[in-house]
């Protein structure tokens, strides 16, 4: 029991380091403007570590810049999930809310 | 320990908190808006004209179909015909005087002059605007114009440009100084009177291959200035067409919207 409770951290650890690789890859390849390949980076690392929000927040962004609004809203509502406190998550949340809902009313027009 | 720099810490603490202490990178972003119609099946556009009105200072048909022509060049794949600009209002007056026959169209340029004063038609508001929008649903009047140009889309529709006044109390800030020499700004509500501008344009989108609509779109935007500011109303115009643009060439085009957004670690 013990060496099981033991080994459960562990291999949090090593997806948490893991997927960490893969956002901060997906970060430097953002800024160089190369998107779809932060995107497949933070796809990977919401794979390896489904409970990682700064992973969903960012590949919410990606999603965001591609125009896939659904897909980029439910990553953001993930991200929040997991970390409802993030006031930078929330920020960037409400700002792709306030694109979507304006460009939603002129559709519906 | 100062209650100052306690708080000082403790909205450090917060910060560090809220951002979970770990690296954060301002990203800028362009947000794609996907345009509302499917323009594929064409690969040249005819801003026609458009039923204007509100005011005679701006020749609102005139003046939209210049704006327009310009920001298609510029912001869209279509290549932009360029014709003589259709007198649509005295037009369609004659297509509701005749009823339901279709207004003669002539090739580009013969009797596509804007008519002489005294036959132009007066638009006030959007009461007089109505009767004449009969036109916009006559297939035929716009197929004849899409087989005179080779099947374009064509972009025509109503713009009312009607100035406005009001009076009221309105929010403005106020300096003080006190004894001390020290500065504060308050708000207080003052009454003014303000005049300005109301522009109320409706694009309407046809097939010049059947003469039938594809998309129709109304805005509506307005500007008021303090009575005593002396605004032209061409200037307003433009202010106000400025507003709206991006909402037309969406329509027909994929509009970017600029931003920014945190990425993080």
């Amino acid at each position: 029991m013990g060496a099981l409770t033991a080994v459960a951290p562990a291999a949090y650890a090593d997806a948490r380091s893991s997927a960490k690789s893969q956002v901060e890859f997906g970060i430097k390849v953002a800024q160089n403007g190369l998107w779809k390949e932060a995107a497949y980076r933070w796809e990977k690392a919401v794979q390896i570590d489904p409970t990682y929000s700064a992973a969903w927040n960012n590949l919410a962004i990606a999603y965001e810049h591609e125009g896939k609004f659904e897909e980029a809203r439910k990553a953001y509502e993930k991200a929040l999930e997991l970390d409802p406190k993030s006031l930078l998550i929330r920020q960037n949340y409400d700002l792709f809310k306030e694109i979507n809902d304006r460009t939603k009313r002129r559709n519906d027009r | 320990m100062t209650a100052r720099s306690v708080a000082t810490i403790g909205s450090l603490v917060l910060l560090c908190g809220s951002v979970a202490c770990t690296n954060f990178y301002e990203i800028p972003i362009e947000t794609p808006i996907q345009p509302k119609m499917d323009v594929s099946a064409f690969s040249r556009v005819l801003v026609a004209g458009f039923i204007g009105g509100g005011t005679d200072d701006v020749d609102a048909n005139l003046e939209t179909v210049r704006l327009l022509r310009s920001q298609l060049r510029t912001k869209s794949t279509l290549r932009v015909i360029d014709a003589e600009v259709l007198p649509l209002a005295e037009m369609a007056r004659d297509q509701a005087k005749n009823g339901v026959e279709s207004p003669s169209v002539s090739p580009a340029g013969d009797d596509q002059a804007p008519a002489s004063p005294d036959q132009s038609v007066q638009i006030k508001n959007e009461k007089d605007l109505e009767k004449y929008q009969g036109i916009f649903a006559d297939a035929a009047f716009w197929k004849k114009i899409g087989e005179e140009y080779q099947n374009p889309l064509i972009v025509t529709g109503t713009v009312l440009f009607t100035p406005i006044q009001t009076s009221g109390f309105v929010p403005r800030q106020v300096e003080a100084y006190d004894a001390m020499g020290r500065r504060s700004v308050t708000q207080v509500r003052v009454f003014m009177e303000r005049k300005g501008f109301n522009l109320q344009p409706q694009f309407i989108f046809i097939d010049g291959r059947t003469g039938s609509q594809l998309y129709a779109e109304k805005l509506q935007e307005q500007r008021l200035y303090p009575a005593q500011q002396n605004t032209p109303a061409l200037s307003s115009y433009f202010e106000l067409m400025d507003q709206l643009i991006p909402s037309f060439l969406n329509a027909l085009s994929t509009q970017k919207i600029r931003g920014t957004r945190v990425l993080l670690k």
